[in-house]
């Protein structure tokens, strides 16, 4: 998509970086549950959220990113037995590291969907939205990177 | 020069509604790198696939990308069709634009520039992917089953009749687990041994069934197909190859007064013993804790006792016999290890939250026992030949008071979960005492009546309607010995008012617990176990007998508990899977797998310590002196699962997920973002 | 140890000699006792019984003083006052939105730090101690030791001993020297506060008791509960069948019993106050009963 802010107004870009096995698969759900949602996310699939580097999220604030959402199975869920453990702690730091770069917490969305939670993605699609939306552009980090 | 195709698919109205396909395949069209895109009706019809099959050839196309339906539907699909045109088929991704688009979203515009960015971020990733091959791993068509209850068996012997080579490992000195210890079977009240010593007979006369009894697994190394074992065989003492079962030693023996095993404490047993006449195999084995000569040698004083090798006539009894270890090598592990009951009233091996039931008097009062040891009373083999008999004076019982629930259903004391079997034996129970003892007076306490299962409800009906059981909804608060008899002081929920009977006996339905050591032999399996210990299933409904770790399986009671049809069921089932992993004589495996770049590991093994699977070893990297230059991470891709923990972990970025590489999501997140 | 020390009514009313005997074995024992500065009812029966909010405020207001004292335990030897604070320190812990109401309420800073303890648990766990410091051991003394209702439940309260089942009190009289009595009627209720007004519920509960003890062949009933002291020993009289001429049972506080065995002297420990004579108790130890002990009034 081009240009972030058009006539009708600001229209927030998110980075969706989920697990295979249980958010995307309820994001799949969602589809074939025909639930509407904003349509300002774009899913990056990963086999598991231990395979999600914090430098991904970094990454995509860099390249323009008005926010991002993390999400994969919930605790004790995890197909591969623990990958979700270590994200959640890795996740915790990242957002120390976030908020003590000045990015506001409601541009990041950490959460957990099932593959039975297709309205639970649908709500965090657009809760995340709403909020990123409330926070307007993020121009200033992807100018504080090097404006690339 | 990467040429990638482009095939956006309308899913007849499902995609093409929302999204304008044609403007889709025409903008990516444009995406550097991209040769051919075009759109279609139904992209995974015969005609469809023939359209990508044909651009591949016609294009020379190095990369396919679908935008369709979710890869959960069709990726399968569409890499075959790839792969039949001679690509490889780890080229070929789809962008899912029906899910997570067209069926989302009713804004055609915005929907149909979301299309574009999912499609081009999968040209992205495509332009990146590399050829991947399936990994080929060898199988040893051996199966070790650790467990000799009638789950063990079962799976041993389904496996074995398969054709493949089987390892028992029992820890016992003999398999038949608890089924062995029981009177009748419910709902069909037949004898348990009837029909259990047939299959023990047959698992030692298995020519592909390897027994080795009182022996335990001691480590485990390997992976799915190839799997290596270490068996600890404790000593016996008594050489099995010059026993021939007779029973002279068993018969000299002058301490017979030990509390027997099998018999729950009820009957006694001498130092050196079989534990039960169908033993099998039927070889004894010393009790090195209560042997007179064992116990003054350990004092230093000199042997007290000869008699079991003095009466053995072939010179088997052998003392100086050492723990052995054997290393099997076998390609599939069953886990069927079984229960044991919980510890009324006492220390549950460490666990203080399972302290309970004091209040019960059972281990004080002699005449309060529980379900197994009824069972042994009730058995015809057992220490008082199938009468029904009072520990305390041997006295026949009046009245007996059962009490179900006991541990079980009770978050207070540790143990929510319903043990199952309960309600069914303790109607058993019920109805074998009043067969037995003309006039007999059965109470059974419960909380509910749980029989589902064929036959059963109508089997705790009989008990109630026909036998004579009389049925109380409610708890007991206290028991205690008043005299002669033991008062019952409880609560009839139903009737609303206190219920107390003088019991002759009582017998505690006491909860199914998973054997003490479950854990560190999950450990060594690497499978995981919940917080009682019971093994984890891979998946509750569809996956019921394997477990996390590929090529580990689990039947019966470890799993949770289990009443005799439903471990019999799981065995079969366990063997069926085994039987099946070794219809091939290589495994094959999806390649997206981690990958060490061993120039740049430092070897600090973060990734070691993050791996659920155990799949990271040490790896030395020498030079051509052989001398080690360093030490470095390196993943065994028979064990790696594929879920890239250990690559976001790695401080050096020397670990990459094959299929799913740093470059490649940065591509992606780049041909979104810019 | 040093603990904050909630005396609650009956320390300094109808039970004096639980406090003073508890005073006179905590040094000895180690154990020291700082009194809540400015404490307050704890609430029991008529606040609990009229409103929830009352009941658990009251004892938290205590709780926070304790606090502000510096004390991360409180001791509260009675047991209805244990009930209490350890029951309001439970629902503040599960119940965030009341833990803001009482913060509220309170209107000082309240964190919800201290653990409550009573009496039976200390000693419990000063077992060894009590042992080596034993003087004048119980040796023959049989006890029954009486928890009743308020001591060990509810269990996700107390947590300090099995609700169904306990085995501290036994310890405690074990490590005296004495001998428990194994009995019946440890959690029975003995009557509680309806001592004044359902004099013949207390007097049909509290007979069982006794009977029970006597049948276990317990020289004393060992107690730690004011409200259970007073029902059996004052009413115990009360409960004598007619025509009946069965020796009195004494009622003993459990700290009583350790201070007889570390040798303290009997009057030091209110030996004399009770109505029923404690001779059979004091005679026990060696130091004998120096004071003259009521007899049954």
């Amino acid at each position: 998509m081009e240009g972030t802010a058009t006539a009708t107004g600001f229209e927030p870009r998110i980075t969706a970086f989920v697990c295979n096995w249980c958010t995307y698969t309820g994001a799949d759900l969602a589809g074939t549950s025909r639930l509407q949602m904003a349509a300002n996310t774009r899913i990056v699939r990963l086999p598991c959220t231990g395979r999600i580097d914090p430098a991904f999220v970094i990454k995509a604030f860099e390249r323009g990113a008005d926010g991002v959402i993390v999400s994969g199975c919930h605790p004790a869920d995890c197909h591969y037995t623990a990958g979700n453990y270590h994200a959640r702690r890795r996740f915790a730091v990242l957002r120390e590291l976030l908020s003590f770069m000045g990015v506001d917490e409601r541009r990041v969305t950490f959460s957990w969907v099932s593959a039975s939670e297709g309205a639970k993605w649908r709500d965090v699609v657009n809760g995340a939205v709403e909020r990123v939306r409330e926070c307007g552009p993020f121009e200033s980090y992807r100018a504080l990177a090097g404006g690339v | 020069m990467a040429r990638i195709g482009v095939f956006v698919c309308h899913c007849g109205e499902n995609i093409g509604r929302t999204v304008d396909c044609h403007a889709v395949a025409e903008a990516l069209g444009q995406v550097p790198g991209v040769a051919h895109a075009v759109d279609y009706k139904y992209m995974c019809s015969d005609p469809g696939q023939q359209l990508i099959k044909a651009a591949i050839a016609e294009k020379q196309l190095t990369g396919v990308v679908v935008a369709a339906c979710s890869p959960h539907m069709h990726e399968k699909t569409f890499r075959r069709a790839a792969s039949s045109a001679g690509l490889n088929p780890f080229t070929c991704e789809m962008a899912n634009v029906r899910e997570h688009c067209s069926w989302i979203h009713e804004d055609r515009a915005s929907a149909t520039a979301k299309a574009i960015d999912l499609s081009r971020m999968m040209v992205e990733k495509v332009k990146r992917n590399v050829p991947l091959s399936t990994i080929r791993i060898p199988v040893t068509r051996r199966a070790l089953v650790i467990g000799g209850g009638i789950a063990g068996i079962q799976a041993a012997l389904d496996i074995a009749d398969g054709g493949a080579e089987v390892v028992l490992v029992e820890k016992a000195p003999s398999i038949g687990g608890h089924m062995s210890q029981l009177s009748e079977t419910f709902p069909t009240l037949d004898c348990s041994q009837c029909i259990l010593t047939p299959r023990m007979v047959e698992v030692y006369q298995h020519p592909r069934i390897r027994l080795m009894s009182w022996s335990e697994v001691e480590s485990v190394e390997g992976y799915i197909g190839n799997f290596k074992v270490t068996i600890r065989k404790k000593a016996r003492g008594v050489d099995e190859d010059k026993c021939n079962g007779c029973g002279a030693c068993t018969r000299a023996c002058p301490n017979k007064r030990i509390p027997s095993e099998f018999d729950c404490g009820l009957g006694k047993r001498p130092a050196i013993y079989v534990p039960f006449p169908q033993a099998v195999p039927n070889l004894p084995v010393v009790d090195r804790a209560r042997c007179t000569l064992l116990i003054a040698r350990s004092k230093g004083k000199k042997d007290a006792c000869m008699k079991c090798v003095e009466a053995c006539q072939r010179g088997a009894i052998d003392f100086e016999q050492k723990d052995r270890f054997v290393t099997e090598e076998v390609g599939a592990i069953v886990v069927a290890t079984g229960y044991q009951l919980y510890e009324i009233g006492r220390d549950q091996g460490g666990r203080k939250d399972l302290h309970g039931y004091g209040e019960y008097g059972y281990g004080t009062i002699p005449d309060v026992i529980d379900g197994m040891q009824f069972e042994r009373l009730a058995s015809a083999s057992g220490p008082t030949a199938g009468r029904i008999l009072r520990p305390s004076d041997g006295r026949e019982p009046r009245t007996i008071v059962f009490l179900q629930c006991v541990g079980s259903r009770d978050p207070a004391k540790g143990i929510e979960y319903c043990s199952k079997i309960c309600c069914m034996y303790v109607a058993k129970h019920a109805m074998l005492y009043r067969h037995k003892e003309n006039g007999g007076r059965a109470v059974v306490f419960y909380m509910d009546i749980r029989a589902a299962g064929k036959g059963y409800d109508e089997f705790t009906r009989r008990a109630i309607e026909e036998e004579g059981a009389e049925y109380v909804r409610g708890r007991v608060s206290r028991m205690y010995r008043d005299g002669d008899v033991i008062k019952v002081v409880g609560f009839d929920t139903l009737g609303g008012e206190p219920f107390g009977v003088d019991a002759d006996m009582v017998v505690l339905a006491t909860a199914m617990r998973p054997q003490p050591g479950i854990e560190s032999l999950a450990q060594k399996l690497s499978v995981s176990y919940d917080r009682h210990g019971f093994i984890n299933e891979a998946h509750p409904k569809l996956r019921p007998v394997e477990t996390n770790t590929a090529g580990v399986f689990v039947a019966g009671a470890c799993q949770a508990p289990r009443d005799i049809p439903d471990s019999v069921s799981m065995a079969s089932a366990t063997a069926s899977k085994v039987l099946g992993l070794f219809s091939n004589e290589m495994l094959e495996r999806e390649p997206t797998v981690a990958r060490v770049d061993a120039a740049i590991c430092a070897g600090c093994f973060h990734c070691e310590r993050v791996c659920p699977y155990g799949a990271v070893t040490h790896m030395e990297v020498k030079d051509r002196q052989g001398n080690v230059l360093k030490v470095v991470a390196d993943v065994n891709p028979g064990v790696c699962q594929g879920c890239g923990t250990c690559v976001a972990t790695c401080p050096s970025k020397s670990v990459e997920l094959q299929g799913f590489t740093d470059e490649q999501v940065w591509a992606q997140i780049q041909a979104f973002l810019g | 140890m040093k603990v904050a020390y909630f005396p609650g009514c009956s320390m300094h009313g109808t039970s004096r000699e639980y406090g003073e005997s508890l005073h006179a074995v905590a040094e000895p024992l180690g154990v020291e006792l700082d009194e809540v500065r400015d404490w307050n009812c704890c609430g029991a029966s008529s606040a609990h019984a009229s409103s929830r909010m009352l009941a658990v405020a009251l004892p938290a207001r205590s709780l926070a003083l304790a606090e502000a004292q510096g004390h991360e335990q409180l001791l509260a030897p009675c047991a209805a006052c244990y009930n209490r604070l350890a029951g309001a320190r439970h629902e503040i812990a599960e119940d965030a939105e009341l833990a803001g109401h009482v913060k509220r309420i309170l209107a000082r800073p309240f964190e919800n730090r201290v653990a409550v303890l009573n009496a039976v648990e200390v000693l419990r766990d000063l077992g060894e101690t009590i042992k080596a410091k034993a003087t004048s051991p119980l040796k023959g003394l049989k006890v029954a030791c009486y928890y009743g209702c308020l001591l060990v439940r509810p269990a996700a309260v107390t947590r300090f001993d099995d609700p169904e089942d306990p085995s501290s009190m036994e310890a405690v009289v074990k490590a005296c020297g004495a001998e428990p009595v194994a009995w019946r009627m440890r959690l029975e209720c003995c009557g509680g506060g309806f001592s004044l007004s359902r004099k013949p519920s207390v007097v049909r509960l509290g007979r069982a008791i006794l009977e029970d003890a006597r049948k276990a062949g317990a020289d004393a009933i060992a107690v730690a509960c004011p409200m259970c002291h007073s029902n059996l020993d004052f009413r115990q009289k009360a409960m004598a069948r007619d025509g009946e001429d069965k020796p009195p049972m004494p009622i003993v506080f459990i700290t009583q019993v350790v201070g007889l065995a570390l040798g303290i002297a009997p009057e030091k420990l209110g030996m004399q106050r009770h109505f029923v004579s404690t001779k059979r108790v004091t005679s026990r130890g060696n130091g004998e009963a120096t004071a003259p002990a009521a007899e049954v009034g």
